[in-house]
């Protein structure tokens, strides 16, 4: 199998651009290269000309071609440390100041975060409280979030994590479970709107108490971290928290001086200055 | 002496281990100098949701602190560095590296082969990889892009590992240059970091 080139990736990212306006051009390359094999393999193309033929030609082809291109896997309560501190010390002193709270889950992929969220708040009494709102690039799996619907297999390791997250109570109060598939309790985001939203160039909607963009930039490099970063600071009132991954970090970043962080273990920071 | 016919042209060491690489690699991590000279970039099989505590132990006793990087963190000269509990670590162009939380492959999250392959892309003919004790086939593939693009490739001889699985594997799947035991491979090292001195 013939590597790809990275002038084979430029043309793609290219073509995608001028056709449908998402641009993957600052995407993190070691990343994307391998996604972009992995739909070579799944459709078995020939090569990445044939690929970028299908998707000049077949709009349809370059939806399931953004659902694959991404990497969805996520967790509910996905380090379960985490969440004890927001828990502990986010929501609380967001509520010091306000009666209501605004959340924006930016890359929300399959909605176990936003579950794990509204779990959170339900347990300390202020989901009513809450206005959440929760994107993604990928329209599938925006989908699959609505639906709150998961593999049985994934249930242990959440369980697990909700467990060292120490909640008040058992996962299981907030699922059913019917020929293998786990139905999540749909009231818990009677609250949450899910949106379409592209992170690279759509546009500033809201302002927000609390951003969750967790491992969402892991996939771009630092051109777009830099841009993204802006967006996601216009997108905070001052005094705002945003979260990132775990293994993430924002001192590069030119605009690193508007934060502060608040935990740097969990990656938590404070935004200080418009 | 030069045994091993080596030279200062090597820009990394990518270690990759499993099941019972623990030790080789702490005696590795105490044998080499303090000021060894080329990045250590170690892929090991670990616990996926256990966080904290490998680094601590592997630091107890190595030259320098064992640190995992953060995403697109530069790569420096003499740090040893090892990929974070469930995610997969590559190096970028530009000397970097990118963590991603993609599907597992070979059942891990992280995966040697995505660290090695990676490594080999950007460092070529300037890397050494070394593949020690493991119980799956990981890094076999890693071991292959190595070669392919004119890397060195070193496993831990069969006979001195806990389990051969990984180290067996790769030296089917393709040309390995020195299969050395753990001292073997501390040898080595010492030797490869005279070139820089
Ligand atoms: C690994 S998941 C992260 C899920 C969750 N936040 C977590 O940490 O477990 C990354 C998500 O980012 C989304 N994503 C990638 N590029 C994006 C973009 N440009 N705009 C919005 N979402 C994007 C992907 O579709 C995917 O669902």
């Amino acid at each position: 199998m013939q590597d790809i080139e990275i002038a084979d990736i430029r043309n793609l990212t290219q073509v995608i651009k001028e056709r449908y306006n998402y641009d993957f051009t600052n995407y993190a390359m070691s990343s994307f290269k391998r996604r972009v094999q992995r739909v070579i393999d799944l459709y078995k193309f020939a090569s990445v000309g044939h690929l970028v033929s299908r998707i000049k030609e077949d709009p349809a082809f370059f939806h399931d071609f953004i659902s694959e291109i991404t990497v969805n896997v996520t967790e509910m309560f996905r380090d379960p440390s985490f969440w004890r501190v927001v828990r502990d010390h986010i929501i609380p002193n967001i509520m010091l100041n306000h009666d209501t709270i605004s959340i924006w889950h930016a890359g929300c992929s399959s909605g176990e975060e936003v579950f794990s969220m509204s779990i959170m708040l339900k347990e300390m009494g202020v989901l009513n409280k809450a206005k959440i709102i929760a994107t993604d690039i990928d329209k599938e799996i925006l989908d699959k979030a609505k639906k709150g619907l998961y593999a049985v297999k994934h249930m242990d390791l959440n369980e697990k994590n909700y467990i060292r997250y120490q909640g008040t109570g058992s996962l299981k109060d907030y699922y059913e479970e019917r020929e293998g598939k786990v139905y999540m309790d749909r009231s818990l985001v009677a609250n949450v709107s899910w949106r379409e939203h592209n992170l690279v160039n759509g546009p500033v909607f809201n302002k927000f108490d609390l951003v969750l963009c967790r491992n969402v930039m892991i996939y771009f490099n630092q051109t777009l971290q830099n841009e993204v970063l802006k967006r996601l600071h216009e997108s905070m009132f001052k005094y705002g928290y945003l979260a990132i991954g775990s293994k993430e970090s924002l001192i590069w970043c030119e605009i690193a001086n508007k934060f502060i962080v608040v935990n740097n273990e969990e990656k938590i920071y404070k935004k200080i200055k418009e | 002496m030069n045994r091993f016919k080596l030279h200062n042209r090597y820009k990394a060491v990518v270690i990759g281990g499993s099941a019972g690489s623990f030790q080789g690699i702490t005696r590795i991590l105490s044998g080499i100098p303090q000021d060894f000279s080329l990045p250590i970039i170690m892929c090991l099989h670990r616990l996926k949701h256990v966080r904290n505590g490998f680094t601590e132990a592997l630091s107890i006793k190595s030259i320098k602190p064992v640190t995992e990087p953060c995403d697109k963190e530069n790569i420096k000269k003499g740090q040893v560095y090892l990929a974070p509990a469930n995610y997969h670590m590559s190096i970028e162009l530009g000397n970097s590296f990118s963590l991603s939380t993609e599907e597992m492959v070979n059942n891990s999250r992280p995966a040697i082969d995505i660290t090695l392959e990676t490594a080999a892309y950007v460092y070529k003919d300037r890397l050494i990889g070394i593949l020690l004790s493991g119980a799956n086939r990981d890094g076999a593939l890693g071991m292959k892009k190595i070669k392919e693009r004119g890397g060195l490739t070193i496993v831990q001889d069969p006979a001195d590992c806990m389990i051969d699985t990984m180290p067996a594997a790769a030296m089917q799947l393709t040309e390995i240059d020195h299969c050395l035991n753990i001292d073997g491979i501390i040898r080595f090292l010492i030797e490869l970091d005279k070139q820089y001195k």
